[in-house]
């Protein structure tokens, strides 16, 4: 339930950049959202329509670029998704890995009509 | 005409720049402060209370406590003879950085050494907001299960410090924490870890050191 006000702060952004470009309307916001980010997709969406109304953002789309967590093997360099029950590399058995991709979280671009 | 505008700016920056404020303010001041996260009922208060009885005659102690609702917990730690200050979230499920600015007026920062924030329980929301505290600590519990850094890796990959609290019980629980640990290492390589019973006091002296070097480390001006 953070993406409340983590929805607020999408809005926040995309205002001020429309604004400083002199932009109409926002019509599409493109988003960054990694898998270890804590934040989930769906549920800004949930709350996307409510805050964006009477704004000029209102009846814009969200786009998400979904960036999977993945962890990459300490040993072989090999990298593979992290599925969340055991976190050896499948491709030489070795149980020293880091987690190598996920934590994004950012407002990429916006599409306006000026 | 439509176009496109080039943006790419981290959607949690302004949380991030309040955060800043709040640890220059806790800096200035020379105030350590610790941010406690974790599920409801892993130990967040007992921990607290069993940290501030042992350490209240070496170092001057402050407390703020979050929870949705109620003052039980700022009372039990008040009750300890530390300042103690109370946020009620409403409703929301963690503390950001704009929460824990206004509380700091009504704690006396320039008679403290460490300040400990005690976040709203819950494993998820916390971890994705920067207090302006200089280290985070997550509590995880032997109830909970040796399954939690799998299902909840967001959680374990941001702190700076992991208790594994009730180990009086470990045994009860069938917990194991080599598989428990081995979850944990990818997500935060050498992360400090102190397996301890806030019970039985066990494994305790191992994390008050812990809290007492890091106390110290700041006042040298080694925090971040």
């Amino acid at each position: 339930m953070h993406e409340l006000s983590i929805t607020e702060s999408i809005l926040r952004i995309a205002l001020r950049h429309a604004e400083q470009a002199g932009a109409k309307r926002i019509t599409q916001l493109n988003l960054v959202i990694g898998e270890l980010s804590g934040v989930v997709g769906e549920s800004v969406q949930f709350y996307w329509d409510m805050i964006a109304k009477d704004t000029i953002a209102e009846g814009s789309e969200l786009h998400f670029q979904h960036v999977p967590a993945s962890l990459r093997c300490l040993n072989c360099e090999h990298v593979f998704p992290m599925d969340g029950r055991s976190y050896t590399c499948p491709e030489c058995n070795e149980s020293r890995v880091v987690a190598a991709g996920g934590d994004d979280f950012r407002l990429e671009s916006i599409e306006v009509e000026e | 005409m439509a176009v496109q505008l080039s943006i790419v700016e981290e959607i949690m920056s302004a949380n991030d720049r309040l955060a800043a404020d709040v640890r220059a303010r806790l800096d200035e001041a020379g105030v350590f402060a610790l941010n406690v996260m974790a599920s409801p009922g892993a130990g967040k208060t007992s921990l607290i209370t069993r940290t501030v009885e042992a350490l209240k005659d070496e170092l001057r102690i402050g407390a703020v406590d979050g929870d949705i609702a109620t003052t039980i917990d700022a009372d039990r730690i008040a009750a300890l003879g530390v300042p103690a200050v109370q946020i009620n979230t409403g409703g929301a499920c963690h503390l950001d950085a704009a929460m824990l600015q206004s509380a700091l007026p009504k704690l006396p920062l320039g008679e403290l050494d460490l300040l400990i924030v005690e976040n709203v329980g819950n494993l998820i929301c916390p971890a994705t907001f920067d207090l302006g505290t200089h280290r985070s600590v997550l509590i995880a519990s032997v109830p909970e299960g040796d399954d939690k850094p799998y299902k909840y890796p967001v959680m374990y990959r941001g702190v700076d410090a992991l208790v594994l609290n009730k180990i009086d019980v470990l045994e009860a629980f069938d917990f194991d924490v080599d598989y428990f640990h081995k979850g944990v290492e990818p997500l935060n390589p050498g992360l400090a870890f102190f397996p301890l019973s806030c019970k039985t006091g066990e494994g305790l002296d191992a994390w008050l050191d812990w809290v007492k070097s890091e106390v110290k480390g700041n006042v040298s001006g080694s925090s971040r």
